[in-house]
């Protein structure tokens, strides 16, 4: 296991882009700016996006040749230092979180100056904020500076979610912070007693606290309150509630943030405790693993079935993120190489293809304000480029090969039997099989059923298509409904909102042919589960007996 | 037996137990008073009985006055009371003078805005305005 | 002259202060003047001897008039004392800044006043910090509570009343601190702190030992306002003019902290009876935390809420004192610092809104986002850090004391303080909610019957009009001098918070006790 250590700045340098953006962006912001003046302070975040995305990949070479890329620690507090260490699963993370932000920022230029909110520079200033907290958590060394960037996170996206300012909007704030503070105090106890336990050791592979010496009900209890802490962010079951309430958002924040930076650092959190602070094999000594496995398997399905019965688009997308999450999750619990590899895969290949989903709900909102599932007939025609992204990421989200969710689903399912839990195999197909039913319906709805116009014709008809069909209707759509924008005064999305999010699909659907392709995320997941299982149970002849 | 254990301690501790009841007269009169000079009398009596404490600490039996006249020397120390208590006391007992003072002056002001210098009613007064 | 620092640092605003009523018959910029400069002096003189301090590696034993103790009485520098008595003379110096407004309108003579009370009760803090003598102490405490009952009678008519309950209980509590050091006295025939503490060890089980030692306690803890006997803080805090309270709330009952920690650690020893009665106050300050959260979440007037959560803040204090290890301890010192800039921050900001707005309940707040943004931005970043959030200065002081209690298996503690965090955090979303929200500004706020200035009640507020400044445009929101100690201050909660680590292993580290338990 050579890690060798390359010292750099570049850490410290990619959290402070957007914290310096954040500040332009309110230091440059006057009320009654001039439309040229507004989008240079827009355009801040945009270069600030780009900037990032190209100091995180500098640091992806030496990260692949297998080691890490530091930062010098600054102490702050006793024996504790800050400091950043890049290995390669949260370079993998902070590769997901400012590639996207780049895709992010320029649609949250088209939705927010389509739908006219107001008071955006805080919204942009806080956005760029949330993406410095989101990389200072994947480039986090050691527990307390991931929990201050932790804080940080929540706190930041506070204000993203009262956004709108009214009634509903701080009400679910209210309900946010509520979970989210909990959490991070809970957290708070959970890393000051680790620290406790095992002063100045940061995140290693295979976790250290097995060598703590405390007692099993000890490592328990903490092990409860570190999953309590990451869970809350992670959306498990029933930690879960603060994440639809969080629709109330505008659709960048729901699309970035809770699809990618504030959910998938949960469950980064709980990657980073059950592989670098417990371990795999300590996971399994003290029965936590089966347990967190356990509540990962019914949170995967449980979730798939609320989203059947919801009918507000953005929600039942939520829903379904808190489902796919307990993929990670359920990767993490089973802690075997294929399992890790298929988890960490995960946080990247969900994240593009729920910002997909995100983005297009958002784009529909925005261009034919249309909020509800029920409202959505006929819209594919309207806007079909939009659906078919909707498409090819709902295509993506289920499972089906040659797209991404496949590379992972695949991985976990490996995972499970080497883990000498097959029967985890069944609760991926059970929810492979209820994603299919509350997306493609949306699908069909979209493209064959009637228009939104006083027809109230039967919708009854968007049963569970079968898979095929919807397939090849997908494969007849370039060719035949183009042609329908214009129709009316809605349409196709902007092109602000419509590019990224094709750029999303396509993504989705790249990176299930070649997984590896561009940032190496596939390879980063393999060397990352190595690590974290070398030298354990799995380090002679694979399978465990248990 | 009995009776000698506590007429040792009532007699042999007098001085001890006068201050210690001041101290408690004037901590009384603090708690139960609803006059604001009241309450300021009975600091002062319970800042009295500190001081006392203090003096009788430094007090030994027969001893005299720790003051030199001009023609002395200091001879045996054992025939002087403490000084040091006592000069600590004096500056006590102008702090306890500029307390005073300055209550005196603070239940003026508030004799000239609410008229009276009980506390209930002053408070009453207050709730109105 | 620099041999002489310590005395200086207490003589300078004591003389300046005597002074001052007379250069303001002169001229009154001059005398302002005189005051500030005699304000930096102080810092300049504190930030010296501590730097000093820490270069020697042991502490500045000063003889006052060159009696060596225990005759004379002596004062004494070490780390700890250093860092008390640059955190006092940073905040007169920022409230004196902060003072320049709203002592503008003001009669010659209220002036002087104001500058006499303040600087002797800078004086007396700075005394009792430094001093190395238990009667010392005493005279230094009650010259800045006496100064300190005249500011705060200064505020109009409702403050008189409190400021007259805060002397009967003030002069109560110096009387327990009196009558304890004179059984500690009678004990060990010596006043002399290090004196005593070589004497004390063997004699501390008695019933006088006893004695003493709930007296000291019982006394400081009235002036510490340690629920239960935290009655006279608020309504002292709610009726207090801002420029007074932001020192006054920074400070006062910090020192009064400081002065608990010297006697239990360094001049008794944290056995028998400090130990049995420090457990106590743990479990009083435990009560009080909660206490004065809760009591917070309830108040609608603003400065009512911060006076309350003074109560439960100044508790984490006591808190990491009755812990007692060196985490703790550590923890303890950091949020006296912590809690000191963050608290004088608040109330500067609530002194500034009152002063743009007229107003004081959080009900009256909305909007005020856009009428003041760069102030509500750094109110922001106080209340995130009395809430807890890292990387601000607030959190280090929670961290150490967590790490403290989880070591000391105190996890009854650990849970206070968890729960505390979230009631802070109710408490101040609420305010924010209501500050940045978009409504409308209410048009006519009428100015309270209780004035907020200095001595006259009847002068200008009524006749101040309600500024709205729809944005900033080039005029500050508030006047500069109002305005820069609340940057310098916000700006200091998230740079200490960064770098407290240089500040824990550099100052704090030697802060802590030679014998711990």
């Amino acid at each position: 296991m050579n890690t060798e250590a390359l010292l750099s700045n570049v850490p410290l340098l990619v959290v402070s882009v957007s914290a310096v953006a954040a500040g332009l962006i309110l230091l440059l912001n006057r009320p009654g700016l001039s439309a040229r003046r507004r989008n240079v302070r827009d355009l801040v975040g945009v270069v600030a996006a780009l900037g990032k995305f190209a100091l995180v990949l500098t640091m992806l070479p030496p990260v692949l040749a297998g080691g890490v890329v530091e930062s010098a620690p600054l102490y702050i507090a006793k024996d504790i230092a800050f400091y950043f260490r890049v290995d390669a699963f949260g370079l993998l993370f902070a590769l997901l979180s400012s590639s996207l932000w780049v895709i992010v920022s320029v649609y949250s230029l088209g939705y927010m100056r389509s739908l006219r909110y107001g008071h955006e520079a805080g919204f942009y200033a806080a956005f760029a904020l949330s993406l410095s907290a989101a990389a200072g958590i994947a480039m986090a060394g050691n527990l307390l500076t991931f929990f201050v960037f932790f804080e940080i996170l929540t706190i930041a996206t506070y204000p993203l979610i009262v956004h709108r300012r009214n009634k509903e909007a701080v009400y679910g704030g209210r309900e946010y912070m509520v979970y989210l503070l909990i959490a991070g105090q809970l957290l708070l106890i959970a890393v000051a007693w680790t620290h406790f336990l095992a002063p100045g050791v940061g995140f290693t592979p295979g976790g250290f606290l097995a060598e703590t010496g405390a007692s099993t009900l000890a490592l328990q209890v903490l092990f409860v309150l570190f999953i309590l802490g990451v869970g809350v962010k992670a959306a498990i079951i029933p930690l879960h509630g603060w994440l639809p309430t969080a629709m109330v958002a505008p659709t960048p924040v729901s699309a970035l943030l809770h699809a990618v930076a504030v959910v998938k650092a949960g469950a980064f959190g709980v990657v980073r405790v059950t592989g670098f602070v417990f371990g795999p094999e300590l996971l399994w000594a003290l029965g936590a693993g089966l347990i967190l496995a356990c509540f990962a398997a019914v949170t995967i399905i449980f979730a798939s079935l609320k989203a059947l019965s919801e009918n507000h688009l953005k929600r039942r997308i939520a829903y379904s993120t808190v489902s796919q999450l307990s993929y990670i999750v359920l990767g993490a619990a089973l802690a075997s190489p294929a399992a890790l590899v298929g988890a960490m895969f995960h946080i990247v290949a969900h994240g593009y293809m729920k910002i997909t989903l995100f983005m297009c709900a958002g784009a529909i909102y925005a261009t034919a304000h249309k909020e509800y599932v029920s409202q959505l007939d006929g819209i594919g025609r309207k806007m079909p480029y939009t659906m078919g992204a909707f498409a090819v990421a709902a295509l993506a989200i289920t499972g089906m090969p040659f797209f991404a969710g496949f590379v992972s689903k695949w991985n976990l399912g490996v995972g499970a039997v080497e883990a000498g839990l097959p029967i985890f195999i069944a609760v991926l197909i059970g929810s492979a099989v209820l994603n299919v039913g509350y997306f493609f319906p949306v699908v069909f709805q979209a493209y064959f059923g009637r228009c939104l116009e006083p027809e109230t014709h039967a919708v009854a008809a968007a049963a569970e298509p079968a898979v095929p069909a919807a397939a090849t209707a997908h494969h007849n759509h370039p060719g035949g409904h183009a042609g329908q924008e214009g129709h009316e005064d809605q349409g196709e999305a902007r092109p602000l909102m419509l590019y990224p999010l094709l750029v999303t699909a396509a993504a989705a659907f790249l990176f299930g042919v070649v997984p590896n392709f561009g940032m190496h995320f596939l390879e980063l997941a393999e060397i990352a589960a190595r690590e974290v299982t070398q030298g354990g149970l799995w380090s002679v002849g694979g399978g465990v007996s248990r | 037996m009995f009776d000698g254990v506590v007429a040792y301690y009532l007699t042999g501790y007098t001085n001890w137990w006068l201050i210690a009841i001041l101290l408690l007269i004037g901590f009384w009169g603090i708690v139960t008073q609803q006059n604001l000079l009241k309450k300021v009398m009975a600091l002062n009596v319970m800042q009295v009985a500190v001081i006392l404490f203090f003096l009788n600490a430094g007090q030994k039996a027969g001893t005299t006055l720790g003051v030199l006249r001009a023609s002395e020397k200091v001879g045996d120390v054992s025939a002087y009371v403490n000084p040091l208590p006592h000069a600590l006391m004096l500056t006590a007992i102008v702090v306890a003078l500029a307390i005073t003072g300055v209550a005196l002056a603070l239940l003026l002001r508030v004799y000239r805005s609410y008229g009276t210098l009980e506390e209930p009613e002053v408070f009453r007064r207050m709730q109105q305005q | 002259m620099t041999a002489h620092l310590p005395i200086l640092m207490a003589i300078i605003p004591l003389l300046v202060g005597m002074a001052a009523p007379l250069l303001v018959l002169l001229s009154a910029p001059l005398a302002r003047g005189v005051v500030l400069l005699a304000a930096l002096a102080t810092l300049g003189c504190s930030a010296a001897t501590l730097i000093r301090v820490l270069d020697a590696g042991r502490a500045w034993h000063y003889y006052l008039a060159g009696w060596p103790p225990p005759w004379g009485i002596e004062y004494v520098i070490d780390p700890l004392s250093g860092v008390m008595t640059t955190l006092v003379s940073f905040f007169a110096l920022a409230a004196l800044i902060y003072a320049g407004p709203y002592l503008e309108a003001r009669r010659a003579l209220e002036k002087g006043t104001f500058y006499a009370l303040f600087l002797l009760t800078v004086g007396g803090l700075m005394g009792m910090c430094v001093t190395g003598d238990l009667f010392n102490l005493f005279v230094f405490l009650e010259i800045c509570s006496l100064a300190a009952y005249a500011l705060i009678a200064a505020g109009g008519r409702r403050s008189l009343v409190a400021a007259l309950r805060y002397l009967i209980i003030g002069s109560v509590a110096a009387s327990m601190y009196l009558l304890g050091i004179g059984y500690l006295y009678v004990m060990t025939g010596s006043l002399n702190m290090a004196d005593v503490a070589t004497l004390l060890p063997p004699l501390l089980d008695s019933p006088a030992g006893i004695l003493a030692v709930v007296l000291i306690a019982a006394g400081l803890a009235i002036k510490v306002a340690l629920f239960p006997l935290h009655g006279w803080l608020p309504d002292t805090y709610s009726y207090t003019p801002a420029p007074v309270l932001g020192f006054i709330a920074a400070v006062m009952t910090k020192v009064s902290a400081y002065a608990l920690y010297r006697i239990f650690y360094f001049v008794a020893e944290a056995a028998g009876p400090v130990s049995a009665t420090l457990e106590v106050l743990g479990w009083l300050a435990a009560a009080g935390i909660l206490f004065g959260s809760i009591m917070a979440i309830a108040q609608r007037d603003f400065w009512r809420m911060l006076a309350y959560s003074s109560v439960g803040q100044v508790a984490y204090i006591i808190l990491g004192l009755a812990i007692g290890n060196s985490l703790a301890l550590i923890g303890a010192v950091l949020h006296i610092i912590s809690h000191a800039v963050v608290k004088g921050l608040l109330f500067f900001i609530a002194g500034s809104i009152k002063w743009q707005t007229g107003t004081r309940r959080i009900a009256d707040f909305a909007g005020l986002a856009r009428q003041m943004p760069l102030t509500m931005g750094i109110f922001l970043v106080a209340a995130m850090s009395m809430i807890g959030v890292p990387p601000l200065i607030g959190f280090f002081g929670k961290w150490y004391l967590v790490l403290g209690s989880i070591e000391a298996g105190a996890w009854g503690f650990v849970a206070v303080l968890i729960i505390s965090t979230l009631l802070t955090a109710v408490y101040f979303f609420r305010v924010i909610e209501r500050v940045y929200e978009l409504d409308k500004l209410r048009p006519e706020i009428e100015y309270g019957s209780e004035a907020q200035g200095l001595p006259s009640e009847t002068s200008e507020t009524a006749g101040r009009p309600l500024r709205v400044r729809p944005g900033t445009g080039g005029r500050l929101e508030l006047p500069a001098t109002m305005l820069v100690p609340v940057i310098l201050l916000g700006v200091s909660v998230i740079l200490l918070g960064i770098y407290n680590e240089l500040l824990v292993t550099n100052v704090i580290q030697y802060a802590l006790p030679w014998r711990l338990p």
